[in-house]
C-alpha cells in the first residue's frame, strides 16, 4: 500500500506518471513529492511507487 | 510632514512586532515572483512588516482589468508592474531595500535571478507557470523555502482558504480547487486573503515558528 494525499491505495508497483493519468492530469499543472522529495518531471515515467511511500501530488489552479 | 529616519520607522515597527522579531524581518530577503492580485499584496503586507530586502518580479504592465484586485492605481496603467509597484513599496517603506526584474522567469533564468533570496513566493496568475516555478525551485534549489498559492477565485467561504505545509520547505495556500478557468472571476477580498495566508507564511518562517 502506498499513501497518495492522504489516502491509502494500492498502488505499489504503479510509476508516477501511471497514478497521475488515473488522477485525470497531465503532469503540466502538478508538483509531485515523494517521501519528502520532489520528483523531476523528467523522472516521473522511472519512478515506481514501492510498498510504504507517501506520496503528495499538489494540483495548481489558475488564479493569482 | 518630512518623511521620517530609518531609525524613527525601525523604532515604530520594533515597538508593535517586538525587538526580536523586527531584527529578523529586518534581516530577511524575500522574492515575489509574478505581481498581480498575490504579488502585489504580498509584497506590500511585507514591506509593511519591515521585511529588509525585497525582490520583485514580472513581465507585465497594469492593464485596467488588474484594478479590480491588484495594488495599482489607474494613472499606473500602461506601466511595467515592477516599476509600478516599486513607487508603491518605496512610498510606504522608504528604507527596505527592493530590487525589481521586468523578467519573465523561466526554467533556465530562475536559479539565477532568485539566488540571492531564501524565501521565495510564487505568486503568478496561470496553473502551469506555477507548477513550473515550483517544480524549478523545488529540484534546483532545495535549500529555498517556498511559499506558493492555488485556489482563490471566485466568492467561495473565506474559511476555505488553508495554508498547507506540503514538505518541510514547502507550503501551500489557497483552497486549491477554485480555478479561474472555470469561469470565476478574481475578486479583491478572495484574493487577498490567499496573499494574506502567503505573507503570513513567510513572515512566521522569518520568525522561525515553522509548524502551521
Amino acid at each position: 500500500m502506498v499513501k497518495i494525499n492522504g489516502e491509502l491505495l494500492d498502488k505499489a508497483g504503479c510509476s508516477v506518471t501511471d497514478i497521475l493519468a488515473d488522477m485525470g492530469t497531465s503532469g503540466q499543472r502538478v508538483a509531485v513529492e515523494l517521501n519528502e522529495s520532489i520528483v523531476p518531471k523528467a523522472e516521473y515515467s522511472s519512478t515506481f511507487l514501492k510498498d510504504g511511500d507517501t506520496m503528495e501530488v499538489v494540483r495548481f489552479v489558475g488564479g493569482g | 510632514m518630512p518623511i521620517p529616519t530609518r531609525e524613527e520607522i525601525y523604532a515604530a515597527l520594533e515597538e508593535r512586532h517586538g525587538r526580536e522579531l523586527q531584527k529578523k524581518l529586518s534581516e530577511a530577503s524575500v522574492a515575489v515572483c509574478g505581481l498581480g492580485g498575490l504579488g502585489s499584496n504580498i509584497a506590500i503586507a511585507l514591506a509593511r512588516a519591515g521585511v529588509g530586502r525585497l525582490h520583485i518580479l514580472d513581465f507585465d504592465i497594469v492593464d485596467i482589468s488588474n484594478l479590480n484586485r491588484q495594488q495599482y492605481f489607474p494613472e499606473q496603467l500602461g506601466m511595467y508592474k515592477t516599476d509600478a509597484l516599486y513607487d508603491t513599496l518605496s512610498r510606504i517603506a522608504p528604507y527596505c531595500d527592493i530590487q525589481k526584474d521586468c523578467v519573465k522567469l523561466d526554467e533556465n533564468n530562475i536559479p539565477g535571478l532568485l539566488e540571492k533570496e531564501s524565501i521565495i513566493c510564487e505568486a503568478f496568475d496561470k496553473a502551469d507557470q506555477k507548477a513550473m516555478l515550483v517544480n524549478c525551485v523545488l529540484e534546483n534549489m532545495p535549500e529555498k523555502y517556498l511559499v506558493a498559492g492555488s485556489g482563490m477565485a471566485g466568492i467561495g467561504s473565506s474559511n476555505t482558504i488553508t495554508t498547507k505545509r506540503i514538505t518541510k520547505r514547502f507550503y501551500l495556500c489557497g483552497d486549491g480547487t477554485s480555478d479561474v478557468e472555470d469561469g470565476m472571476g478574481l475578486v479583491a477580498s478572495r484574493v487577498l486573503i490567499c496573499a494574506a495566508h502567503q505573507a503570513n507564511a513567510v513572515i512566521r518562517i522569518i520568525a522561525g515558528k515553522y509548524e502551521i
